[in-house]
């Protein structure tokens, strides 16, 4: 049992010690970069999810039972999650941008350093402003 | 200064204002719905109609959908020029470019006139 077990911890454990070229586990990208990618991949995200507010805001005017109908479909938990996840990129999209807006007026670009505490605060307000818009979709 | 053929502007700086303004006049859109929803979260059918059947609400509503217009016609090229290229995908890239291009501006000009429709069909 004992050589068992040792040689499942050399297998499993120690050979996953041995160095590792390019160990994309490892190599950290800054949290600036991870913002970045996040605001382009919300962009992408946004411009499919405009057909699904269109479509929302077709149905919320086009007549009074189109609106109720849009109400009663909108209390199922699958299309208030759909909602959810369309409003939850565009608040990270807007958040990001407005650091984006606040950084070409040339604030907070001074270093590396205020740079990443600004990204930090990005991800901070968008995930409060996220729960925020949880809360007012599924609880209210 | 590197010319854009494709893109809206006729240069990167004009793409850059663009990209700038029409942020903000959604921002402000934005902003302007979050206020009405806080002050009334649950509008009448009829209420919500007078909201958007007011000339100002309409005028918003069209610079904000010509905003997104504007903004995605550049924000969608500058990731598609990044990605659907021949260095990372082969030969096959510059048609395929060209296709989510034709298709990225149907989608836009098919938001645009369906936008107006609601709008006006108040
Ligand atoms: C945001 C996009 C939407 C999504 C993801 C969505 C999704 C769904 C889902 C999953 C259901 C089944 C609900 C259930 O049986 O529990 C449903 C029902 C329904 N949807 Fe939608 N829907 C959307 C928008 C709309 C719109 C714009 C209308 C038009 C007014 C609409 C009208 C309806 C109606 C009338 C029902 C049946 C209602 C009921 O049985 O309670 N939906 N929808
Ligand atoms: C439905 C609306 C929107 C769509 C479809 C959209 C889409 C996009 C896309 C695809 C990009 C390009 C991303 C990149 O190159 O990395 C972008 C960039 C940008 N967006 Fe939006 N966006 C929308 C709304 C907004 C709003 C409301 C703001 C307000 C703050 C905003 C601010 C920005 C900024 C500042 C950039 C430029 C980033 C840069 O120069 O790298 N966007 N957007």
């Amino acid at each position: 049992m004992r050589i068992l077990e040792s040689y499942l911890k050399s297998y499993f454990i120690v050979k996953t010690k041995r160095p590792v070229n390019l160990d994309i586990g490892t190599i950290k990208l800054p949290i600036t970069s991870y913002v970045s990618i996040l605001h382009r991949v919300s962009g992408v995200v946004l411009f499919l999810a405009v057909a699904l507010m269109l479509w929302v805001l077709d149905m919320s005017l086009a007549s009074k039972q189109s609106f109720q109908s849009l109400k009663e479909c909108l209390s199922s938990p699958i299309a208030q999650f759909v909602i959810w996840a369309a409003l939850a990129a565009l608040a990270y999209h807007v958040v990001a941008g407005i650091r984006h807006l606040i950084m070409d007026l040339g604030v907070g670009e001074d270093s590396f350093e205020t740079g990443r505490r600004s990204a930090w605060l990005v991800v901070v307000v968008a995930v409060a402003v996220i729960i925020s818009l949880a809360g007012w979709i599924f609880l209210w | 200064m590197v010319s854009s053929v494709t893109s809206l502007g006729r240069s990167g700086l004009s793409d850059w204002l663009v990209q700038r303004v029409s942020a903000l006049v959604m921002t402000a859109y934005i902003f302007f719905m979050v206020g009405y929803f806080v002050i009334n979260p649950s509008p009448s059918f009829e209420q919500w109609q007078a909201l958007h059947g007011s000339l100002a609400m309409r005028i918003f509503s069209l610079l904000t959908i010509l905003s997104i217009a504007a903004h995605a016609w550049i924000g969608m090229w500058c990731v598609l020029t990044d990605y659907i290229t021949v260095r990372l995908i082969g030969p096959k890239a510059t048609p395929i470019r060209m296709f989510l291009q034709l298709a990225m501006i149907a989608l836009i000009l098919l938001y645009v006139v369906w936008a107006i429709d609601i709008l006006w069909g108040i």
